[in-house]
């Protein structure tokens, strides 16, 4: 395989993107919005707080963590649906989302960013006053 | 140390394989030795790997979000059953750009080797992974014997 030849396996929740020998685990995600903000919920099960990465910067959002789990010593691999313990995913933000105030918080292994939209994006309700 | 359980064998050698069982399919239709009639579509959910030791079977499935208690785990002879369920959240008002986590009821089972232990099992649920841990049966297991 080519150095540079980026193979994608589609399969629903555990894509695989395999880049040369490197293998990243394709988080599942819902992604929602609301008035207020956008909301993205990335499943990385076997990932501590420790093992997480979420870097936000104007343009990018990256999501990245390592599965930690305990294994015996000497153990060998009868079956494998994962073929990584690396997850790794990013998205392009649109400029009006503040991404200096995204909120995460990880439980179980599900991510949630709470990323809000800039106050002068956020759709208001204009009331009609009748006279 | 992680290799064992996630790269231990060489991931192009077994994408390599599995084309060629599926190919084989192909081929020799009916004739061909198929997929274990407990396999499931790759993608099911959760994702399951799965280790051994001469001591004991060790079972992941990766499932985020799941709630403990409505995990049922069950093990007959030596087939083990992961069954539950997961709903997610209806937020309802917000609009969907992608709808990619699994929603639902799941199960999956996993057949185990013959020298297992039904009595011997522990299942822990952490940071999304639920871990079942098997122990074997002693007498099974492979002995040194010394050559006196």
């Amino acid at each position: 395989m080519a150095s540079n030849e980026e193979v994608r396996n589609q399969t629903a929740g555990t894509d695989t993107k395999v880049r040369g020998r490197e293998i990243n685990l394709l988080p599942a995600v819902d992604i929602f919005e609301d008035p207020h903000q956008i909301t993205v919920q990335a499943e990385m099960p076997g990932v501590s707080r420790e093992k997480l990465n979420v870097q936000a910067d104007r343009d990018e959002l990256v999501i990245e963590g390592d599965i930690q789990i305990d294994m015996p010593a000497g153990m060998t691999a009868v079956y494998a649906d994962l073929h990584s313990t690396r997850y790794r995913r990013s998205f392009v933000l649109s400029g009006e989302l503040d991404t200096e105030r995204i909120e995460a918080s990880l439980k179980d292994g599900l991510l949630t960013l709470r990323i809000p939209k800039r106050m002068e994006y956020q759709t208001r309700k204009i009331k009609v006053n009748v006279p | 140390m992680f290799e064992t359980l996630f790269g231990g064998f060489d991931a192009d050698l077994f994408d390599q394989l599995r084309r060629l069982e599926s190919e084989a399919g192909q081929l020799f239709g009916p004739y061909a030795r198929g997929a274990g009639i407990r396999s499931v579509h790759r993608g099911t959910f959760p994702p399951i790997n799965v280790g051994a030791t001469p001591e004991r079977v060790d079972v992941y499935l990766f499932g985020a979000g799941l709630d403990p208690k409505r995990i049922e785990v069950s093990i007959q002879q030596n087939l083990l059953t992961v069954s539950g369920s997961r709903a997610l959240d209806a937020n309802q008002g917000a609009e969907y750009y992608r709808r990619e986590r699994y929603d639902g009821d799941f199960r999956r089972v996993v057949t185990l080797p013959d020298d297992v232990d039904p009595e011997k099992v522990e299942a822990k649920y952490r940071d999304g992974v639920l871990h079942v841990a098997i122990q074997r049966r002693a007498a099974t297991r492979p002995r040194q014997i010394t050559v006196s």
